[in-house]
């Protein structure tokens, strides 16, 4: 999606129509689904799979943010989302003596504030060098901070991490009932996913999608480039913060091994099969994936293998994917649908 | 030698002050003060000691990273995998033919083989594709953990070190002096971890000849200048990269029976040798030989003396080092600016 594509978008035949004309029929089917599921869905399709579809999807919407529009590939985001689930963890109420207790319109706010803060300074030092060198720093952060939390007793209560970590009670509703957290945790990807649409589309999003594309003849024009950078890191930090925070409440407990380093290459694998070019790409491979690793058992029960083959089979989809399809599957539907296109184009031409 | 001190005296009185202090910490008796806050020499000399042999070994293993970066530009994240899989390979060598030295020569190929392979099937396909590199070493690393978790199951591997590397000797490095007796005890130190380490800078030494020495060596960094004029003065690029991945590949799995001896291998252990190689390199400075022994050293004893001094902020000071090295220096400490 490149800035021509976005200001033909923008100034399209398709402008003096409503916005809400404009949302195309396939969109609202999708609405509809999402909003009636709970009617034909159990808790455990609602609260195991669709909540962690769209938890998985946020952080991997935050990498997608990055990687799409910025050119930074970070395997931060897992870890930023880590941070502000250990904030709510350490702040609020949990089953460990070294929470504080706080209230929660203290903790929410804080936890996307430090988290914030986090994802900027190691955006800055991320961005300190460019290409290929920011997959490495920041997959050197991620590490440090998850071995850090896992010898580090006085704060982050090491290796055993915190439980009992709960929503708060607020209208009087248990935030952690199935149907509940299905509609917050849909709730909240709705509000990310048209966040970085809008983003996308705004002064902001179009120059950072500028500095991805010719870093120099942005600064040329003036653009700070490095400043645009790392305030990209701060604003997807908000996407992964949110994901984490719903993500502790739906364990209701963080520990090292939540924010590890293979959790980190799983949004990236979530991302990158999604496809990395549209906001649309990390909830599809968030689905997959989860699909993948909740009937993991049956699927490898087919071909004779036990289920604990499952990281075998996503490692396997996974290279096939940046084998064959670098784009993600969005890739593979965009590609089927131009060649329908074509041959319906061609049966027109060919029957006048 | 003289132009530096004449260009920065200050700093060159600082290092000199610096180094004079390490000299005489390493070698002299500590006073009973110094013992009194900072405990005794025998944990500075362990801890110190320790850095150095750890720093050995992620240098075997990031030399090999370093060297298919800076001549390939392939980020390959699958390297902790092959440092993994160089570890169990020997495991079973040492087992089966009762010799540990033999498991080094068949690792070597075995292991180089690995790294012909991905070289010549998947990243020579995509070359100049950085990302895509990148991301298929990924989910190669992915694919192999699996496969060796299966293969060999969670438990920890050792390999036993051979007879005549068992046991201490003793070093020319003072431990304590008895006031009463006036006898001075010298530090042992397992011989194994000594020999590893001088093995270290023998391998590296070696590199640094092979590099700056034999016409290979003036093909790989003329690679590593400029790949394209190389190609195009009518290099066989396709060999030398083999040649090269070959290398790096072995020496990661050379360093998986290193790590095997005087540490334990098990699932998790090539993320972790990733990591320290990542920082080694990142440290270091991307694509430099020279800049991976530095780092090495540097990552090696820094982990290490946080063990000792501060054990629930280690791996804040290694992180720390590796931020001011991005802050001030991104290229890393002994690399090029490119």
């Amino acid at each position: 999606m490149s800035v021509a594509d976005n200001l033909q978008r923008l100034t399209g035949p398709y402008e003096q129509r409503s916005w809400l004309q404009r949302i195309p029929a396939a969109w609202w089917a999708v609405a509809v689904i999402l909003l009636f599921m709970p009617v034909v869905a159990n808790d455990f399709w609602l609260f195991q799979v669709m909540g962690w579809t769209f938890i998985l999807g946020m952080i991997g919407l935050s990498l997608m943010f990055l990687a799409g529009y910025g050119g930074m590939v970070s395997l931060l985001q897992m870890t930023v989302a880590g941070v502000a689930g250990y904030m709510v963890a350490i702040l609020g109420p949990s089953g460990a003596n070294v929470s504080l207790g706080l209230a929660w319109w203290v903790v929410i706010p804080a936890a996307f504030l430090i988290a914030a803060i986090f994802a900027t300074i190691s955006g800055a030092l991320a961005v300190r060098t460019d290409g290929i060198y920011t997959i490495m720093i920041t997959l050197a952060i991620a590490a440090a901070f998850f071995y850090f939390t896992r010898q580090n007793y006085s704060i982050f209560n090491g290796y055993s991490g915190f439980n009992l970590v709960l929503p708060p009670k607020l209208f009087g509703v248990n935030w952690r009932d199935p149907m509940a957290f299905y509609y917050l945790s849909l709730a909240c990807a709705t509000l990310c996913y048209g966040a970085v649409v809008y983003i996308s589309r705004s002064p902001f999003g179009l120059a950072l999608q500028g500095v991805r594309d010719n870093p120099r003849r942005m600064a040329a024009l003036g653009f700070n480039v490095t400043a645009h950078r790392v305030a990209a890191y701060a604003l997807a930090s908000i996407f992964a913060s949110t994901g984490g925070i719903l993500l502790v409440w739906q364990n209701a407990q963080i520990a090292p091994g939540t924010i590890g380093i293979s959790a980190a290459i799983d949004v990236l694998v979530v991302a990158v099969v999604g496809g990395l070019r549209r906001p649309l790409g990390p909830f599809i491979g968030a689905l997959i994936y989860v699909l993948l690793q909740v009937f993991s058992a049956d699927i490898l029960g087919l071909f004779g293998f036990s289920a604990d083959r499952f990281k075998l089979i996503i490692g396997i989809g996974f290279l096939a994917i940046v084998l064959f399809s670098p784009d993600g599957v969005l890739a593979l539907w965009d590609r089927w649908r131009a060649r329908v296109d074509a041959r319906k184009a061609a049966e027109t031409r060919g029957a006048p | 030698m003289d132009k530096f001190i004449a260009r920065y005296p200050i700093w060159s009185l600082i290092i000199v002050v610096v180094v004079a202090v390490f000299l005489w910490l390493v070698f002299a008796p500590w006073p009973p003060e110094l013992v009194a806050s900072w405990g005794r020499k025998q944990i500075f000399l362990n801890g110190l000691l320790g850095g150095i042999t750890l720093g050995a070994l992620y240098f075997l293993v990031a030399a090999g990273f370093t060297l298919i970066f800076g001549l390939m530009r392939v980020v390959n994240l699958a390297h902790g995998s092959l440092f993994l899989i160089g570890g169990y390979v020997g495991y079973e060598v040492a087992i089966a033919s009762d010799s540990w030295l033999l498991a080094f020569p068949v690792v070597f190929v075995v292991v180089a083989l690995i790294g012909v392979l991905m070289q010549h099937f998947i990243f020579s396909k995509m070359e100049g594709e950085e990302l895509r590199q990148t991301l298929v070493s990924i989910g190669l690393s992915i694919v192999f953990a699996d496969l060796m978790l299966w293969w060999w199951g969670g438990q920890s591997y050792t390999i036993l070190a051979p007879q005549f590397l068992q046991g201490p000797v003793q070093l020319p490095i003072v431990n304590t002096v008895n006031e009463a007796t006036g006898v001075t005890t010298w530090l042992r130190y397992p011989a194994v971890r000594v020999w590893i380490l001088a093995a270290a800078i023998v391998i590296g030494v070696a590199m640094w000849l092979v590099l700056n020495r034999t016409a290979l060596g003036m093909l790989i960094r003329a690679g590593v200048d400029d790949r394209e004029m190389l190609a195009a003065s009518g290099v066989r690029i396709k060999l030398l990269f083999l040649a090269v991945f070959a290398f790096g590949a072995g020496l990661a799995g050379v360093a998986g029976i290193v790590g095997a001896t005087f540490q334990s291998l098990s699932p998790g252990e090539d993320t972790r040798f990733l990591l320290s190689s990542l920082v080694v390199v990142i440290v270091g400075g991307m694509g430099s030989i020279a800049g991976a022994a530095l780092g090495a050293l540097i990552i090696g004893v820094a982990e290490q003396m946080g063990f000792v001094y501060a054990p629930t902020y280690s791996i804040v000071f290694t992180f720390l080092i590796m931020a001011a090295v991005l802050a001030f220096r991104p290229q890393g400490l002994l690399g090029a600016r490119r």
